[in-house]
């Protein structure tokens, strides 16, 4: 889909944005062998050389694409072995994708033809800057799952790892999570205690979302505010009323204790995502199932919820999320008999950093995107079922 | 159909939570410890043992290191779910100071060793607190990577301080004890004048201008298994931590790591029973304690960390490691080899000055 009609750039040109880009690498390989400006000015020049010299010759994009991919694999087989090998072959992937995209104006063409070449200049910076955000959010939980398979007990990518040897992995923290008494307490704990919260949460945050939504009802934003308030005092300030009170009643150290914690907590999310549906329900529809002879109840489970639902489910997902995650508040609600998987990680972490807890982190991030995704499949087939296009 | 099954649901759950609420107080105890290996070895040497002989249920909670601050809201909360807690000496001393531990008549509650020496004997001058059951000693220590400290390992303390001879990154713990009086001691004050020195500000002045001079150097560390991996990570050349921590990472896990004794800053741990106990949890406390520090078993955790026992009928029964099969006597801080000059540390005299020297210290840090 062309937009614009273009010609092809001068070899200048090529080189000048290339140095750029390989300045950017170089940085990176730089810096891990000791010095970011060597690296710079070796990517940089590098790459203005191949810039230069390619944008002759654009007839032959694909060979020389192939080509330059082969050399730099080799060249980083030789230089460091395996992991330099695909680190080079990457590059040399880009170098050649890069330097042809720029020749033959490729990146332009797709652009309104209206655009100043400022402008061009800031739809890719735009697209460059959004994508470093992207990688720095990503990144710290992607470097988790390799270091989870080390075969040795420290946060540390040994030389084995990088050599890709197999001998450098090992499943044995996976092994140590699913059979340690420790872990699998905390696991089981966890287990029990967000499903039941959450089923707390959900219920109580729905009716109240639903009361505090009637009109006639007097003080409603000052118990909204209340309700809401476990949501915007800190944590731990909760956390130690909450002990203290609990205390006297009997129920810190209890498995009801933790529940009841849990699910105050939750309440919020659920509130305000049910309060945020039901600002489009319309109330003339409760009017009419009343009218043709529905009690309130019917009424809510046949006409309300089902409209509602949305907002129930993923307020309910948040307030599970929170239960699942939460630390502070069952440090001091529960006791060891209630220990949960994130307490487990966090003394793990003070105590001994043992790469366990990246196994189970692992672990945790493998449900959580299994969880969303069931959720989103659902709710696609939901809305196709009732004729609406997903958006 | 499916409201019914959600109602069945939340009543089960309502009729579920009292009997939760009623079984927690059966035949078990809850023992709090510093979690790890350490929590593990005390496990193995005590905890499943005692289990065994009396049939206690031990609920393993790993909060000693917040252990003073719980065990002062547990009790103004009148609500103590601890039964013996495992503390350093100095928190010990706290705790019976503010009346939140039970004193202890060691004679009587304690067993006497094999030959029939009292236990307050045994145990000897390391009962320093009358709440206080001893346990083990270990040291605060140095590690280094024998890697990258070139062709003469480090002998002194000092060597610490010397950024010419091994250049690099090294870990300290994140408080002035130890810190200061080895850089006083490095800085040609003798061992005996230590705290005499440190007693006033000229002397703080002095130890924090040594400390200065490689304090972009330092990486500081809180929790005992910082150093272990900065260590295996290459981050550090050097750095001070408990000698356990470094045992486990040199003979469990290989890692390039040689011990540094010099200096070596000696501390004790060991049980409380927190007070406050109903008198039945107390009596069953005082039974666990007097299974779990006879002579034989604390000779029977050093087969899994290397701590010293804190009896002396303790450490001639000191024997192998239990999986490695290597004499634990050699890595004991309390070994002749590695004891040649140690550094005691004054409790007393920080139990009076640690609040004043911890602003300073912080504000130093902050600068």
């Amino acid at each position: 889909m062309a937009l614009t009609p273009v010609e092809n750039q001068t070899p200048g040109f090529v080189a000048a944005v290339a140095a750029a880009s390989g300045a950017f690498f170089g940085l990176f390989v730089g810096t891990s062998q000791g010095s970011g400006l060597m690296g710079i000015v070796i990517g940089a020049a590098l790459l203005a050389v191949l810039g230069f010299v390619f944008t002759s010759m654009t007839d032959k994009e694909k060979p020389i694409r192939w080509a330059l991919l082969a050399v730099f694999i080799v060249i980083g087989f030789v230089l460091a072995g395996l992991p330099a090998a695909v680190v080079g072959g990457l590059f040399g992937w880009f170098a050649g994708w890069f330097i042809f995209w720029l020749a033959t104006s490729r990146y332009r063409s797709r652009l309104a033809p209206y655009l100043t070449s400022g402008q061009v200049l800031w739809h890719f910076t735009f697209r460059v800057i959004c994508g470093a955000i992207f990688v720095f959010l990503i990144t710290p939980i992607l470097v988790v799952m390799p270091l989870s398979f080390n075969s040795q007990d420290f946060f540390t990518f040994t030389p084995e790892m990088l050599r890709f040897d197999p001998e450098g992995y090992s499943l044995k923290h996976y092994r140590d999570f699913f059979s340690n008494q420790d872990w699998q307490n905390a696991l089981w704990n966890s287990v029990r205690i967000a499903p039941m919260a959450t089923l707390l949460s959900v219920s109580f945050g729905t009716l109240a979302a639903i009361g505090l939504s009637q009109p006639h009802v007097p003080f409603r934003r000052a118990i909204m505010a209340i309700l809401i308030s476990p949501m915007i005092v800190p944590l731990i300030i909760s956390a130690a009323g909450m002990y203290f009170f609990y205390s006297r009643l009997g129920l810190q150290g209890t498995y009801f204790g933790v529940v009841l914690a849990h699910a105050v907590l939750g309440i919020p999310f659920v509130i305000i995502t049910v309060t945020a549906t039901l600002v489009g329900f319309d109330r003339s529809l409760t009017r009419a199932a009343a009218n043709m002879g529905a009690d309130p109840v019917t009424t809510f489970f046949r006409i309300q919820m089902p409209l509602i639902l949305p907002g129930v489910i993923s307020g309910g997902l948040f307030a599970f999320i929170t239960s699942f995650d939460e630390v502070v508040v069952v440090l001091f609600v529960g006791s060891a008999g209630q220990k949960t998987l994130p307490w487990q990680m966090f003394i793990g972490l003070r105590e001994q950093i043992s790469p366990t807890i990246l196994a189970v982190a692992t672990i945790l991030v493998a449900i959580s995107i299994a969880l969303l995704a069931t959720l989103e499949l659902l709710r696609r087939r939901s809305e196709r079922l009732r004729g609406m296009s997903p958006s | 159909m499916k409201l019914t099954k959600l109602s069945a649901l939340v009543a089960t759950t309502a009729m579920c939570a009292p009997m939760a609420m009623a079984q927690d107080m059966a035949n078990e105890m809850t023992i709090v410890s510093w979690g790890g290996s350490y929590s593990a070895s005390q496990k193995n040497a005590y905890h499943d043992p005692y289990t065994a002989k009396t049939g206690v249920k031990i609920i393993n909670d790993e909060s000693s290191a917040e252990a003073v601050a719980k065990i002062r809201a547990m009790n103004e909360a009148g609500n103590v779910t601890w039964d013996v807690v495992d503390v350093v000496a100095s928190d010990a001393m706290r705790l019976c100071d503010e009346g939140l531990a039970e004193e202890i008549d060691h004679d009587a509650v304690l067993a006497a060793a094999p030959d029939g020496t009292s236990a307050s004997e045994d145990f000897g001058n390391l009962i320093v607190s009358e709440c206080f059951v001893p346990q083990i000693v270990y040291s605060t220590t140095f590690g280094y990577r024998t890697d990258l400290v070139g062709d003469t390992a480090p002998t002194s303390v000092c060597d610490i301080f010397d950024l010419e001879a091994y250049p690099g990154k090294r870990s300290l713990q994140k408080r002035p004890i130890d810190n200061m009086e080895w850089a006083l001691y490095c800085d040609g004050v003798a061992k005996e004048d230590i705290y005499d020195v440190l007693g006033t500000a000229e002397g703080v002045a002095q130890g924090l201008a040594k400390l200065d001079t490689i304090k972009d150097q330092v990486v500081w560390w809180t929790a005992g298994a910082e150093t272990p991996q900065l260590l295996a990570d290459g981050e550090v050349v050097m750095g001070s931590t408990f000698n356990g921590r470094l045992f486990s990472a040199i003979a469990e896990q290989n890692q390039p790591i040689g011990m540094l004794w010099d200096m070596q800053s000696f501390d004790l741990d060991g049980w409380i029973i927190p007070a406050g106990l109903s008198p039945e949890r107390k009596a069953r406390a005082l039974d666990y304690l007097n299974f779990a520090t006879d002579t034989q078993r604390l000779a029977d955790q050093a087969k899994y960390i290397s701590y010293g026992p804190a009896r002396a009928s303790s450490a001639p029964l000191v024997g192998k490691h239990a999986e490695l099969g290597i004499e634990m006597a050699p890595h004991m801080p309390t070994d002749p080899a590695n004891a040649t000059n140690v550094h005691t540390y004054d409790y007393e005299w920080w139990a009076d000055n640690r609040d004043d020297l911890d602003a300073k210290f912080q504000a130093w840090l902050a600068k």
